[in-house]
């Protein structure tokens, strides 16, 4: 066969690689797409009760669909709390488990723990949300919260009468939501510490925790928060299994024995009810603030990690 | 250095690999615990009743989630039929074309949609297609799972194409292959697996997806004939099962419940298993 260098390619698949391109192009571009389409579609959505209340929205916690009347107030108070339980219970855990993962265990115990990890994200959150309801606020009603109550019945946050479902209960599962996630872009933070400042510390005659304190974790304080941040994007979006364990009661009290609701939540219970123009329209701009506490949480996660300086740092979904 | 000081760190040092080694316990105890539940209180329900019948009214025992069980499949089909091309030719663009300052918006703008709440997903479908069509379907339902998938696909086909070392590419060009054939019937062949794993695993993903189907696939104790109508799916029935006041609902809960897990694990432990690195690798 003659291998002519002087050949100009061949008229068709001159063609071919252009329409290939620029399909290709086109089912990129749908990510944009898609964007414009969610943010215009809720913005659509919530015009009416945007002219209608306007900043009161987001300061009243009034909600009252009989009246016409919508506060989201309640809803971002329980939105941040559950999300705030949720980290402070996660992000110490899973940074812990990172860092056992990647320097402190032996090495045939680490596959099967991170696969272990994997497995629970891929857990859809309906099901953790029945396991909730029917194990998890039975047991927190009757020994967690009561030994609460008993200890730390001092601070306002463990007052008040028990049900079970609570603000507290609603952390608590989206601890377990946003530990995996949290963990696995931490170990991948951490792995990819170049070995010479581990080398350099074991070198200066540091102990395994001590080249792990001072030689990784100072270097990955960046990435690691990157993967807090990611996990408190999941944690303000998670739905179904706060859902089912917060109680589902819009007000802004002190006890975490109380029921709340989140943003998600009165969405997922009262989008399908909901009468009239003026009350659909406040929950969709209820998913519009939504919407917007997500993309810019996420959208600052996304940036710390990729400017955290690590090449082998995978994207997390 | 003292001796004691040598005591000290080789206490804490000891501590420390305690303290983390009880976290990553504490990780792996309410995967462990949920299982448990699920097979203790949903095994039970599960004969071949549940796999046949539709739900019967409260009050009757018995019957099943046929419906729920063939209903997510119909969805995933759907959601396929959307997001597997989209997102894998999507994918072929961030891997072999573009420039790096679009790909980087690109990928940005799929990460951001990857962190989306899922029942944002359902309300702007339900704007989108439930609303001018006047009811729920199975079309919307699918539709919104296909929409999740896509940004996802895209990550993972992009991932896998890059691992494809560049040899190839450069010998079937230097042997005069137009470049689409190069990167369609062989770049794309070689990482085939890795692919159709990323498709399984967003598949996966996306069978667990109760919140968007609330408004848009919206459920259905009978079986669906067409697909504008609404549809069951799994998640959607777990749910409703869930918060209703019945025990028997409450079982069947649990028994679907222990079935839709057995198939994401099922997917996503055979994607693992089918990608393992054959050498020993450290974590």
């Amino acid at each position: 066969m003659q291998l002519n260098a002087n050949v100009p390619a061949h008229g068709g698949s001159r063609f071919g690689d252009r329409a290939f391109k620029w399909l290709t192009l086109l089912m990129a571009l749908s990510v944009f797409v898609l964007i414009v389409l969610i943010g215009f579609e809720l913005a659509q959505g919530s015009r009416l009760a945007l002219q209608k209340f306007g900043w009161r929205f987001l300061t009243s916690s009034n909600w009252d669909p009989v009246n016409d009347e919508f506060g989201a107030l309640p809803f971002i108070f329980g939105t941040i709390v559950s999300a705030a339980i949720g980290l402070i219970i996660a992000v110490p855990i899973s940074i812990a488990t990172a860092v056992y993962l990647t320097e402190l265990a032996p090495l045939w115990l680490r596959q099967p723990l991170i696969m272990f990890i994997e497995l629970l994200a891929a857990v859809p959150s309906v099901i953790l949300g029945l396991w909730g309801i029917f194990v998890m606020v039975p047991w927190l009603r009757d020994h967690l919260f009561p030994w609460l109550q008993n200890t730390l019945g001092f601070l306002p946050f463990f007052k008040g009468p028990i049900y079970g479902v609570s603000m507290l209960a609603g952390g608590i599962i989206v601890a377990i939501m946003i530990v995996p996630i949290i963990t696995s872009v931490s170990r991948e933070i951490l792995r990819s510490v170049p070995g010479l400042q581990r080398e350099a510390a074991y070198a200066l005659g540091a102990t395994r925790w001590e080249v792990t304190r001072i030689a990784v974790l100072s270097y990955a304080k960046k990435g690691l928060f990157g993967a807090v941040i990611l996990g408190l994007g999941r944690a303000l979006g998670e739905t179904m299994a706060v859902t089912m364990v917060i109680g589902n009661s819009p007000q802004i009290v002190k006890s975490l024995f109380a029921p709340g609701y989140t943003l998600a939540s009165v969405i997922a219970n009262e989008f399908s009810e909901a009468t009239g123009d003026v009350y659909l329209s406040a929950l969709f701009e209820i998913g519009l603030v939504l919407l917007g506490v997500t993309v810019v949480v996420n959208a600052l996660a996304q940036v710390l990690l990729k400017t955290f300086a690590g090449p082998g740092v995978k994207p997390q979904h | 250095m003292t001796a004691a000081n040598h005591h000290w760190r080789k206490f804490k040092n000891r501590l420390m690999q305690t303290v983390t080694f009880t976290c990553a316990i504490l990780v792996v105890t309410p995967l462990v615990l949920v299982f448990y539940y699920l097979v203790k209180e949903g095994f039970g329900a599960i004969n071949w009743e549940f796999f046949t019948q539709l739900p019967k009214p409260v009050g009757e025992t018995g019957g099943g989630m046929a419906n729920a069980i063939v209903g997510t499949f119909l969805l995933l089909g759907q959601a396929a039929v959307l997001g597997v091309p989209i997102g894998v030719l999507g994918g072929v663009f961030l891997s072999e074309y573009g420039s790096s300052h679009l790909n980087w918006w690109i990928r940005f703008a799929a990460d951001i949609l990857n962190g989306v709440p899922s029942i944002t997903w359902g309300i702007v479908v339900y704007a989108l297609i439930v609303m001018p069509m006047h009811g729920f379907s199975a079309l919307a339902g699918g539709a919104v799972l296909g929409m999740m998938m896509i940004p996802l696909v895209m990550r993972t086909t992009e991932e896998v194409l890059q691992l494809v070392p560049n040899g190839y590419r450069e010998a079937a060009l230097a042997l005069g292959i137009a470049k689409w054939r190069t990167i369609a019937q062989i770049v794309m062949r070689t990482a085939l697996k890795g692919i159709v794993t990323g498709v399984l695993l967003a598949l996966a993903r996306v069978a667990g997806e109760t919140a968007p189907l609330l408004f848009t696939a919206f459920g259905n104790h009978y079986w669906t004939h067409k697909l504008t109508d609404p549809i069951a799916a799994l998640p959607l029935q777990i749910f409703n099962y869930a918060i209703s006041p019945y025990n028997d609902w409450h079982r069947q809960a649990w028994a679907g419940a222990l079935v839709l897990l057995l198939l994401v694990l099922f997917i996503n432990i055979s994607v693992r298993f089918l990608t393992r690195d054959r050498f020993r690798r450290n974590g």
